[in-house]
This record gives structure tokens, sequence and C-alpha cells, in this order.
């Protein structure tokens, strides 16, 4: 120190000296009452004492003490006219405020002058507090100033490089305000430059630059493959940047990532020195003893890999990097060991090396039971992202094994992963069960809500799995000190399919429910709750009525309808009621309809957890960049002959799906009081949610369309009956459908996914989404077996009210991989003709070839509404007859109740309207069609029914358009003439409301003029 | 980039702390109360890296002082881990064989030699002759 600043060195040890905290606080502030005092007074202070106040300040500041006095000081300290002063008010400045205070505003224009001034060392200063802590607005008054020093001949590098990075700051806070058009040509002069300083600044610079905009930047790619000639290849730097022998492995790093951040190295030159580099890189690292030239040569490779990994390289330098990796994770050097496995799983979201990784599962799993917790994470993420079909039992028994001994930290995440890997990878789906109750069995208190949920979805929407998931729950129920967790599943896959059970041993209705009211005393009042239900589900299940557990139930409810909680003491009440009232709880207590297929929310759970970085990772861009494609690969579909409830694929795709959202709405109705047990697996409207709606190509639904149509109209939609699918074929193919075609085509007609075709080797889902006269579809193509598929051929002959265009379809599905097609839809006109999708690929030596109607029915272009009297009778008046309003009675329709018509037309997506029609026999609708001719279109139906016979009816239909109007009444009568089954839901009490999830209904009139005219008169 | 740099003695003293993103008085001390506690306990033997929030933090202990760099999840270890190294070897070069209490009295220094070395959470200087054109008055 040129002088020794005595009184701050005093300070110090006084500090040092303090006994205890106590003491040292009593110093401290007796310090701060000093320089409060002494600030107070300015006028008798010196600059040096004014400079060792801010440093004391400083130093207590640092202690961890609060100084909320003194700011105004230590930034006047910077318009000091000489350097010692400004010298600590820069950095005392920078060390005690942040870009949000509103002190720095006063001294903008002071910054700005040293900066633009002549004077070096305040142009120094000034960069580096700004390169600090700068903000909005010093970005908005500073930056062209900051520009033109950073590329100006005449600065000296010290002023240059500390420009470069100021620059940085300022365009990461805030890239609106920087302007950098037109810089591509600047930094890549700035690239050719000598001195290393300047150029590692540049070079950060650069990588913020070029992850905000890649493309502007390609002019900067051969620079950077020369330097990194330079600095690997030639050692062409001065000595003092040499790192143990290594040329300056931080500007290597920081070069190659630059790189990473381009798609591609077109230049075959370029990509060749390039190549020539990291080849040099990845043989020429060996381990040293030298710790800090060790460390320093790695990190110089692993960011080579990474780049290897980025470009696509030749199979032969990805063989290479993954042995290396394979070397590294079996390495005792704990760091690289952290790095091989981190650096592996990387590799796995950018290339195909899945097969040669899963060699080194035992030495992964090795490094899960290691004692250092960053080394155990990354091999749990590894694994993570390894698993597949072939793995999964082997890694997910591994971490339910490590689960026990986990320490807290990881138990969630651990919990959250085992149960995600569980349910994608199921082999089968009693497996699945077996790992979730494990779970909640060994880790309770980590098992998120959410994980129970899934499972309970996943056994409500499969009939197989519900005796074994019962009979599962029937023996966890009986261990002692269980989680309440499992108390919560148990009483739920009880009380729903206990029944089923009821031959085994111990699983009489009167036993189960003892096991279960053991619990009642212990267990909190969510679960109360949920355990109230369950006991009201066992009343309705026993039947013929068992009169002494009829009493203990009621007993019971009797108890809880004075409890303090309102949700239990409400189902109390009612749960007594109903169970007094045999047929209403019938109605009521149904088992539970099948669950939307939607995203697993732990998966998004899992998505959602995002890094944040301040430059977007490059491999996350790129990944961003590979799903705009048509095409994702996905895992494996299980090979036929595994039960078809097994096929859980998630594919992300966005949809908006409306059926799904009013279905919800009208269960949530139909079943309220039973549905509030978990209001969160059930799922809620929530759209942001079903953006990532899977497509779920599921099983049973169709097994239940056969059935019902077999057994036609006296069958129970829930009886569990024959289970015979029928399976007929018109196609000439050697290779038969395994699926009835027209069946599933009707089934689609009413909802928006499903499998479309299925046959030994292929699988083709579909998903739709549909937005007024658009339609957007993915055809979902999945190879069931262990070989490709070839000479792929899909084409979608469009009849001429609708144009489509599908886009491009591989002529290769690779084995057990789903192809994902989209395919977008314009309406022109109503019409009901579909498009047929002509299909074909061959397998082995037999070619297959189908034609497929494709469900993009008129219907799909409605939107429901519903109408008030004063908006339908002026319509309606006002439409005289044909052609625009049509007549006709039906024969020959499918007797249905009132609620079930109802029903059909929700999923025909009509709105219907209660009340209009004051005949309780008649169903009055409205709904809106939308096409790109007439854009928004209103349409009326009535349907009249005879109660004395249920197969005949008169249906009317009005609209504005004839052709509309015709095609529509049409459409119907093919419904109701032969219905195609609907997802069979419990026998519904009231009748639904289908859900208005549009309420602009009067806005799409307003659009429309022809209906806004019609409905003025 | 670099989130921020602390020096902490095994107590879990502050010998330097130099934030490069804006955080709240009270976000600070619990970040260098959390951090300390990560760090601290950790085996010898064990990486030099943990992960701490969304970011993970590269540290490097010597002798009873724990340097630690919170760095994005996506930087390169070994790098940072170096870059530590290396400005220990800068303050070792200028307060020749520096010890705890050279940077506790000294901490004005620090910073400006830290200045010198880290700008705006990116590495500025690599040399191990940085010139350093500050002067103490």
């Amino acid at each position: 120190m040129a002088s020794s600043m005595r009184g701050l060195s005093v300070f110090i040890s006084d500090i040092r000296n303090c006994q205890n905290k106590e003491l040292e606080r009593l110093r401290v502030d007796k310090e701060l009452g000093h320089i409060r005092t002494r600030f107070k007074h300015e006028k008798g202070l010196t600059p040096y004492e004014k400079k060792k106040y801010v440093w004391k300040m400083l130093y207590i500041y640092m202690l961890g003490y609060d100084v909320d006095f003194g700011h105004m000081e230590a930034v006047s300290l910077i318009s000091a006219p000489k350097y010692p002063e400004k010298q600590v008010g820069y950095i005392v400045t920078s060390c005690l405020l942040n870009e949000n205070h509103d002190f720095l505003r006063m001294v903008v224009n002071t910054v700005r002058n040293d900066i633009v001034g002549r004077n070096e060392t305040f142009q120094c200063l000034a960069l580096t507090m700004v390169g600090n802590i700068g903000g909005r607005e010093f970005a908005e008054s500073l930056a062209p100033d900051v520009q033109k020093l950073l590329i100006s001949s005449s600065c000296r590098p010290l002023v240059r490089k500390k420009a470069a990075l100021c620059l940085l700051r300022l365009f990461r806070k805030n890239p609106d305000v920087v302007n950098v058009d037109g810089w591509s040509d600047r930094m890549a002069q700035l690239l050719d430059e000598r001195d290393l300083g300047v150029l590692t600044s540049s070079m950060s610079l650069l990588v913020a630059l070029v992850s905000n905009n890649g493309d502007a930047y390609w002019n900067c790619v051969s620079k950077c493959v020369k330097i990194l000639e330079r600095l690997a290849r030639n050692i062409d730097i001065p000595q003092e940047y040499t790192y143990y022998g290594i040329p300056s492995p931080w500007l290597q790093v920081k070069t190659m990532r630059a790189l990473q951040y381009f798609p591609t190295i077109e230049d075959p030159n370029t990509r060749r020195s390039l190549f020539e580099v990291l080849q040099r890189i990845l043989m020429g690292t060996d381990v040293v003893k030298n710790v800090n030239k060790n460390n320093a040569s790695h990190a110089v490779l692993f960011e080579a890999l990474a780049l290897v990994m980025h470009l696509d390289a030749e199979k032969e330098m990805m063989s290479q990097c993954v042995a290396l990796l394979g070397k590294f994770i079996s390495v005792r050097e704990p760091n690289i060991r952290y790095l091989g496995l981190e650096n592996m799983t990387r590799m796995l979201m950018v290339t195909d090396v899945q097969d040669i990784i899963k060699r080194h599962q035992a030495q992964i799993i090795t490094s899960l039971k290691d004692p250092d917790i960053s080394i155990r994470r990354r091999s749990l993420d590894l694994l993570y992202g390894m698993c597949d079909i072939t793995n999964a039992k082997d890694i997910v028994e591994e971490l339910l094994q490590y689960l026990s001994t986990a320490e807290f930290a990881m138990r969630e995440e651990l919990a959250l992963k085992a149960a995600i890997l569980a349910e994608k990878f199921a082999p089968d789906l009693s497996w699945y069960v077996d790992v979730i109750l494990q779970l909640i069995d060994k880790a309770g208190d980590f098992v998120s809500d959410d994980i129970w949920y899934r499972v309970v979805q996943f056994v409500t929407n499969n009939e197989d799995l519900q005796p074994y998931a019962a009979a599962k729950a029937r023996v966890y129920l009986d261990k002692p000190a269980l989680h309440e967790t499992m108390v919560k599943v148990g009483a739920y896959l009880l009380g729903e399919y206990g029944h089923l059970l009821v031959r085994r041993p111990g699983c009489s209705p009167k036993e189960l429910f003892a096991v279960i009211n053991e619990k009642l005393p212990t267990v909190s009042p969510p679960t109360v709750a949920i355990l109230l239900s369950s006991y009201a589900k066992m009343l309705l299940h026993t039947q013929p009525a068992e009169p002494e557990l009829q009493e203990q139930i009621w007993a019971i409810f009797k108890k809880y309808e004075s409890y303090v909680d309102c949700e239990i003491q409400q189902r109390a009440v009612e749960y007594f009621a109903l169970s007094q009232k045999g047929a209403a709880l019938m109605d009521v207590l149904a088992e539970m309809p099948k669950f939307p297929e939607r995203q697993s929310a732990l998966l998004r759970k899992a998505e959602d957890i995002e890094a944040d970085t301040a430059e977007q990772s490059a491999i996350k861009l790129r990944s961003q960049q590979q799903t705009s494609n048509a095409l994702v690969v996905t895992d494996q579909i299980p090979v036929n002959g595994s039960p078809p409830v097994g096929q859980l694929k998630l594919v992300k795709i966005p949809s908006q799906n409306m059926e799904t959202s009013s279905f919800e709405q009208r269960r949530t109705e139909t079943y309220g009081a039973v549905n509030k047990v978990d209001p969160e697996s059930s799922p809620s409207v929530d759209l942001l949610g079903d953006l990532l709606e899977p497509l779920a190509i599921e099983g049973p639904p169709s097994v239940l369309t056969a059935t019902e149509k077999g057994q036609g109209l006296e069958a129970n939609p829930n009886s569990p009956g024959a289970l015979v699918l029928a399976s007929f074929s018109d196609q000439p193919n050697t290779v038969q459908p395994t699926i009835n075609i027209a069946e599933r085509f009707s089934a689609l007609c009413l909802k928006d996914s499903g499998v479309l075709y299925e046959d030994p080797n292929i699988q083709i889902g579909i998903k739709a989404e549909w937005k007024t006269f658009h339609g957007r579809l993915v055809l979902f193509l999945g190879n069931k077996n262990v070989s490709p598929l070839i000479s792929v051929q899909a084409l979608i002959l469009p009849p001429r009210h609708l144009k489509m265009e599908l886009s491009l379809v591989p002529d290769t599905i690779p084995p057990r991989a789903q192809v994902q097609c989209p395919l977008d839809v314009v309406n022109i006109q109503a019409s009901r003709d579909v498009p047929v999708l002509d299909f074909g690929y061959k397998f082995g030596t037999s070619m297959v070839n189908v034609k497929l109607r494709l469900p993009t029915t008129l219907n799909k272009f409605l939107q429901p509404m519903t109408v008030t009297a004063e908006e339908f009778f002026p319509y309606w008046k006002s439409i005289p007859g044909p052609p625009l309003k049509l007549q006709e009675v039906v024969r020959g329709v499918k007797p249905l109740s009132l609620p079930e018509m109802a029903n059909l037309f929700g999923s025909l997506h009509l709105g219907i309207s209660q009340g209009l029609d004051l005949n309780p026999n008649n169903l009055v609708a409205s709904t809106t069609f939308y096409s790109d001719n007439s854009r928004a279109l209103l349409c009326l139906v009535r349907v009249e029914t005879d109660p004395s016979d249920r197969t005949q009816l008169r249906l009317t239909v009005a609209s504005g358009d004839p052709i509309l109007t015709l095609e529509l009444k049409e459409l119907l009568k093919e419904h109701m003439i032969s219905i195609p089954s609907i997802t069979p839901t419990a026998p519904q009490g009231p009748m639904p409301t289908p859900l208005q999830l549009d309420p602009p209904g009067a806005l799409s009139i307003a659009d429309d003029p022809g209906a806004l005219l019609a409905a003025l008169l | 980039m670099i989130r921020f740099i602390l020096l902490q003695n095994r107590q879990g003293k502050t010998r330097l702390a130099k934030y490069y993103v804006p955080l709240e008085e009270s976000e600070k001390h619990k970040v260098e109360y959390e951090v300390h506690r990560l760090v601290v306990n950790r085996d010898p033997k064990f990486t030099n890296f943990v992960e701490f929030r969304t970011h993970k933090v590269i540290y490097r202990r010597y002798a009873g002082l724990f340097f630690s760099m919170c760095v994005d999840i996506t930087d390169n270890e070994l790098a940072y881990l170096e870059c530590i190294h290396l400005f220990v070897e800068i303050l070792d070069h200028f307060f020749s064989n520096v010890c705890e209490l050279d940077l506790v009295f000294n901490f004005n220094k620090v910073y400006l030699i830290l200045d010198e070395f880290i700008l705006a959470g990116e590495l500025q200087e690599t040399s191990k002759k940085v010139r350093f054109l500050f002067k103490f008055y």
C-alpha cells in the first residue's frame, strides 16, 4: 500500500480482536456512528478521510452488517477529479449497489464523460463498473460509446478488452437497447486480434451474440477455427498465456463453445481443419500427475467432446468419444468421473449412442452408490436418460433400492424419476403398479400427490389391471406403520375395485371395510374424506346389502355429519342421504369413468425444472430446432402380443382439445362429490396443461366399443362382460389389421385422438385439434417390429371441400420408433365427405396397402353454443322453410333417452339449450359452423321425440346455407340411426349441459352479417 | 457466466464477495450462508463441483480458505476450477506467498485485482503477468 491506510488497518485489527459476535457488533456500531457524524459535517472531511470511511463501510458491509447510509458518499466519489478518490468511488459503488439502485442515475453523466474522455485510467474504471453492474439506463446512454472504444484503433488492448466485456454485460441484460446490426463484420475483425486479453473478452462477447442470433455471424466460423489452430496446433501465443504448458485453455474452451452455436460447418476446408484440431485434442490428451495441468487439458478435452457431438462427426470420431467417456466414468479421479457421467448424459440428448452406453450400465450404477452426492446426481441423470424398455426393470429396481438409503435432498427427485421411468417403460402395467406402491411404501413422504394420482388414473383406464391393483393394495394395507399416502391409494382402489376381489380370502366387503376403517382414527382430514368416499362405494358394491356393514358405515357417516372440516361434513351428509335411496346412489357413485389421456403431470413436472443460464444452452437450442421438424423419433412401442394397455406413449404435441375439456367439465358436474376426492388428478380445465397432452394410443375403448356393439342396446356399458373382439377385414393384404377399422373411424368421429389403424407391424394413431375452420391432425406411425419398415408411403386424397397438406412422410420407419406426421386441414364448405389416406409400406417380402378414412367430419368444424330464447326464436322464425330449413321424420332410430341423445349431440359439437322447448321430450341445440368460404354460420337443430315410440323422431335443421342445412341433417341422421358408441360413461342422473368452452358465441354472430341480420329480424 | 465469487474461511467468514448478478442484501447473506454450508463439509476426495439451486458451485480449498464460483449449469467446470487456481496464483504473485491475513487487511486491493481478472462475470485476462494499471494511494 503506497500509503498504508492506518485507520483502516487499525479498524480491521480491532474487529479481529473482538472475542465474540456481541463485541464485534458493538465495535461496528461505534464505527458506523463515527462515520455517520463525520459524513454529516462534510466540510472538514479531507479526500483521504472520505476514502478511508468508504472502505471501512465496505468492510463492514462484507462482514454481513447492513450499511444503510453512506451510499451517497461512495457514489459522489466517482465524480471526484482525482484518480485515487475516483477509484475508490467506482470500486465501492460496484460492490454496494446493484443495477436497480436510484443513485446510479446521478452518475450516468460522469461515467459517460470518463468513458469518452481521453484519460485511459478513467476509461478503465468506468468500463469496469458498468461491466459489473450496468443496467438499462447505462445501456441506453453508453452502449454506442462502448462499442466505439472496442473497435477503436487508437485504444490500447487494456481498454478494449474491458470495453468488450462491458458491452457483453449491456447486451446480455438489454439486447433490445444495444444495437448490434452489422456487427458480424466487426466481430470478425476482432477475432483477428493478436492480443490474447482482447481476444478472450471478444470471444465471450461472440458467444452471447451468436446464441442470440446464430445466423448473423457465419463469417466468424472460419476465424474461430483459425484461432483454435493457432492455439492448439501452432501454439503461437506469448509464454505468459500458456497455463501449465497449455495454450490458454480458457480461450480454447470459449472458442469451441462459440462454434457449438452454429448448426453445421459447411465449408469443407474449414471443417477439415477443425476436425484435425479436434482429433489432436481427443488423441493427445493424457492423464498427467500435475493436477492443474490435468484439469486444464481435460477442460479443453471435454469442450472438444461437446463440439464433436454437436457437429455429428463421422462414426469413427463419435465412437472415439464414447470410448473416452467410457474410460472416464470408471476412473478414480472424482472430477473426471463426474464429467464423464455428465457428458454421457449430454451425448444421449444429441446422438444415438444408447446401445454403446448401455454397456456401461453396471459402472454407472456403481456411481449411484458413490459417497459424493454430486456424482450420485450425475449418475441418476444418466440412468434416467439411458433408460428404455429393455433396461427399465433393472434401472428402476436399482433406484428403488437406493431410495431407502438416499439422503433427503435426493429422495423426491429419485421418487419422481423412478415413477416416470416406471410409467414410460413399463413392460407390463402390473409391474408399474408394483413399483409405485413400493415407492409409496419406501418413501411416502417424498412421493408427491401427482404420483399416486397417476397410478389411480392408469388403474381406472385399464380394466385388466383393476383386480390386480386392488389385491396389491389389500396386501399393503395389512402392513403395520403405513404411510398415509398408502392409506389413500389403498382406500381409493379398494373402494372402486374391492368388489372384484370378493371371492378371495380376506376380501369380503366386511373385511375390506375393517382393514380400511382401522386407519380412520389416525389419518388427516383429506384422507378421511377419501375413506368416506370409499365406504360409500363399498355400500354400492355390496349387493345385496349387508345390514351389518350398512349399519357400521351409516354410523360413521352420522358421526362425521358434525365434523369440523366442512368438506368431510358435506360428504358424510350427502353419502348418508344418498345411501338411503338405492337408485340414486347407483347413479352418483358409479365407477369412475376413464380419465382422458393426458401427459403425465410427473413428466411435466420433470420438464419444468429449467436451468437459468446466461446464454441459451447450445444443446437445448439444437433440440428445439429438431422438434420443429416433422419427425420425432421416440422410444419403443411394445410389440404386438403384449396387452394393448401397455402402450403408454408420451409424445409431445400441442393440442387444445375441446372435447376433452367439455368431457372433463361434464364429469366434474356429474361426479361432483366424488370428484372432489382428488381435484388434481381429475384433470382441471387447464388449457396450458393440455398443450402438452400426449397421444395415448389406448386399447380398452375399442374393446368396449366392440362389446357394446355386439351386445346391442341392452348391453350395460359397465358390465365387464366378454371382451370378444370381432375382427373382420376387407383388405386383400396378407397382413390383416388387428382392429376393426370401421369402428375406429366412427369412434374417432366423436373424439379427437385414438388409434386409426393397427396391424402386427404398425400402429397408426391420430390426434387432432380443431379451431374454427382450421384443423391440425398428427398421424403417429409406430413401427412395432424390431426391424425397420421400408417404402413407407402416405398419400392424402382430399375431397373437394377440404384443403389438406401432409408433411413429408419418411421412407423408412426405424425399428420400434414412432414418427409424427402433421397434417393441416382447411375447411372450405360443408360436406359429409371425408379424406382418404392411402397408406402403404413394405415389411419383409409383403407389401401392405390400406385405404383409411380420416375422421375429418363435418362436426369437427362445429363449435357448440347455447343461445337464449331471445336469440333463438327470431332466427328460427326468420328461416321459413326449405332449402334453408329442412324437416324430416326419421324412423328406425336407436332408442336413446334424452340425456343420451344430449350426450351424442355434445360429442358432435352441438350445444343443447335447455328449457327453450317447453315440451320436455324435445331437444333444441345450436352450434356455429366454420368454413373458409362463409366464416361462421349459426345452425339450429330441433329434435322432437315421441316418448311412446323411441324409434322415431322428427328432426329439423336450420341454417343460413342450404348445403350446410342438408349436410348437417344427413350427418345427424347417420349418427342417430346407427349410433357409434361413445365412451361409455356411467348412467347419468341429471342431464349434463355440454360445456361452452367458447363463450364468444355472441361474438361469432357479430362476425357473421347474415346471422346478425337474421337475429335482428 | 460467473454469477458470484466468494472467498470464505472455514468458519464461514466472508473475506471477499463479488456479485455479477443483482441480488437483494438479504439474498446475498442467504447465498453466502448456504454456499458455506454446502462446501465446508465436503470430503477432500469429492468432486469440486456441487449443485446450488439452479446453478452449480465450483469450489476449491486453499488452506483454510474456500474459493467458490457460482456458474451456469452448462458451463465448463474444469475451466472455472482452473480459473480459481489462476486467481490464487495471481494473488500469490502479488502478495508473495499469500495467506488469509493478507486478504483480510488488503481486501480493497483484492477487489482491484479481481476486477482486472474477471469482468461482467467473464474471464478478462488470463496472463499470469497481469499488468496492473491501478496504483494505491
